[in-house]
């Protein structure tokens, strides 16, 4: 009956050695993979890369790059902005794939692809067809109206627009489909109760869709802000962070100042962002641990 | 046959004006890739939506490495693919092994680790990215496969040992203990007791694994850069370097390199979606 013995409880007596089943004694050595390389790739680096940034004149430095003023407000505009329309669209489509349809089944195998591809060749295929001089979207453009269209990517706030529109592109599918999981959760019975009593599709959402799914769409808004933060391609691979440096985001600028050498100012952009990231973190944590 | 009623219609027309944008928001990426793919490089930059002459010349090139970018083509595909399987192996082995542990054999501490791993799975990868990329420099692991590797299975495992772990609860306890009364010992309930049971959570959780490692971009450019080392994502962003990137080719090399990870997906589907969103988020 080895196996169903706790080991939690911190019990009183002989050293834990002799206190070992040989289960438990098994469960160390299974656990002790994932433990090296937890110590080596995570703990080492993360406290490596702290001692780093440790001197203060990192973070004058920081306050002083008007580059590092610009990329913290950009993240900002990313998470508060960008998440909050991905999500509301991942909840109104979940709604609309939810539906008994086979050609709505069919168009939901399609929607899933920016998530199932690679986001290289896809991001660049956005970034020409962007393009001012080559890209589809100017060609039609001029082709109707017979003016050049803007060049999409010169002007810091489209070009940033850009970037969220290409992270709303490759995150949507996940997200709709974890809320169209938990809009199947919901008894369909409340649904038919509220039919016969006449209720309208507003006064379904409300009254049932909304309470039932609240709690899983707010999670799901918070792991999305954290996802967001380490989310380097969409910005990267659009825009390089340019024109001149305004559509960084943190994520970017971070890789930014490790390529120019300047390791210690890459972590020390990396620690401002703790405070917005450990208590979403902490908060997460709570809720998954439950 | 019964005719469709008015109202019917009219629900149908909404949903399409709902889907038809959905459709196209989804495919037109996707579909100027294929089209740069199948275009000759002067319909490729004219704008147009189905170019005059189609011709698989692209892939030609592509396939017989017949351009400076392309010289290494065939030895960054097989990095790609020898990356991808390691990493997916790898996490498997690891995030089993630590599920069995702390689900299955209630390992003192496990709950710990547990959190550690969580914890791991919240941070940010491209912050993780800076101090990793020096700690690899330190290993003196810079510029080798084991680098990719080893950062790619430490980002996949928190997540793969989440769920698993969320699986391996759901097995009742009975069958270890009966497996236990007929004198097994714990290796061989782990063996033939808990990995067949658990097959579907491992396939999704390998596939998860391998996706990940064949679509990184980040780690990759950071930790590798040697022409022959280098995986296929490395490469592509390596093109945008010219002045006068060959885009026609650079998309065509996307579009190879795109299709085994969807090929994969839609392979695994059943298993992706229930065993990943699952452990995703737990409502």
């Amino acid at each position: 009956m080895a196996i169903t013995l706790s080991g939690d409880q911190a019990l009183p007596g002989p050293p834990l050695s002799s206190r070992l089943t040989p289960a438990q004694v098994w469960g160390i050595i299974l656990l002790a993979p994932y433990l090296l390389v937890f110590l080596a790739f995570v703990v080492y680096p993360v406290c490596y890369g702290l001692w780093l940034a440790r001197a203060p004149a990192n973070y004058v430095a920081l306050a002083n790059d008007p580059i590092f003023a610009r990329a913290a407000v950009n993240t900002l505009i990313f998470l508060v902005i960008g998440i909050n329309i991905k999500m509301l669209i991942a909840l109104f489509l979940s709604g609309f794939f939810a539906m008994q349809r086979t050609w709505i089944k069919w168009l939901s195998v399609i929607f899933i692809l920016p998530w199932a591809v690679p986001s290289i060749p896809t991001i660049l295929s956005v970034r020409f067809m962007l393009n001012p001089e080559w890209g589809v979207i100017n060609h039609l453009i001029f082709s109707f109206t017979g003016d050049d269209g803007p060049n999409w990517l010169n002007d810091p706030t489209v070009a940033l627009s850009m970037a969220i529109g290409v992270h709303i592109w490759k995150s949507l599918p996940f997200w709709t489909l974890i809320l169209i999981t938990g809009r199947l959760a919901i008894s369909h019975d409340l649904f038919e109760a509220a039919e016969v009593d006449g209720a309208s599709w507003w006064q379904k959402f409300r009254y049932i869709t909304w309470p039932s799914m609240q709690t899983l769409y707010v999670t799901c808004t918070l792991l999305s802000m954290i996802w967001t933060l380490g989310d380097f391609n969409s910005v990267y691979l659009l825009t390089g962070g340019g024109p001149a440096d305004l559509t960084h985001v943190l994520a970017t600028l971070g890789i930014r100042y490790l390529r120019l050498d300047q390791l210690s100012l890459a972590m020390a952009s990396i620690v401002c962002a703790m405070p917005f990231v450990l208590p979403l973190v902490y908060f997460m944590m709570k809720r998954l641990s439950r | 046959m019964k005719l469709p009623s008015l109202r019917d219609v009219a629900t149908e027309a909404r949903l399409l004006l709902i889907g038809i944008p959905v459709f196209l928001w989804t495919m037109i990426p996707i579909y100027h890739m294929f089209l740069f793919a199948i275009s000759p490089k002067e319909d490729a930059f004219s704008g147009k939506l189905w170019p005059d002459h189609p011709t698989l010349h692209n892939f030609e090139i592509v396939f017989k490495q017949q351009h400076y970018f392309l010289r290494d083509f065939y030895v960054q595909f097989w990095n790609s693919t020898l990356i991808a399987a390691a990493v997916g192996v790898l996490t498997l082995f690891i995030a089993t092994a630590a599920a069995f542990s702390i689900s299955r054999l209630k390992v003192p501490g496990g709950r710990m680790v547990l959190n550690l791993a969580l914890f791991t799975y919240f941070i940010p990868a491209a912050f993780l990215a800076v101090p990793m990329y020096r700690t690899m420099g330190n290993y003196g692991l810079l510029n080798n496969h084991w680098s990719l590797i080893l950062a790619m299975v430490t980002i996949a495992s928190p997540y793969a040992i989440w769920v698993l772990k969320q699986a391996s609860d759901k097995l009742p306890v009975e069958l270890d203990e009966a497996a236990v009364m007929d004198g097994a010992t714990t290796l061989q309930i782990f063996r033939l007791v808990y990995l067949p049971l658990m097959m579907p959570s491992l396939v999704a959780i390998g596939t998860y694994a391998v996706l990940l490692a064949w679509n990184e971009y980040l780690y990759a450019f950071l930790l590798l850069s040697n022409d022959r080392q280098i995986t296929l994502p490395v490469a592509l962003g390596n093109f945008l370097a010219a002045d006068d990137s060959p885009w026609e080719l650079l998309m065509t090399t996307g579009f190879i390199y795109a299709l085994p990870p969807a090929a994969v997906y839609y392979a695994f589907r059943r298993y992706m979606v229930g065993g990943l969103t699952a452990g995703a988020v737990k409502s």
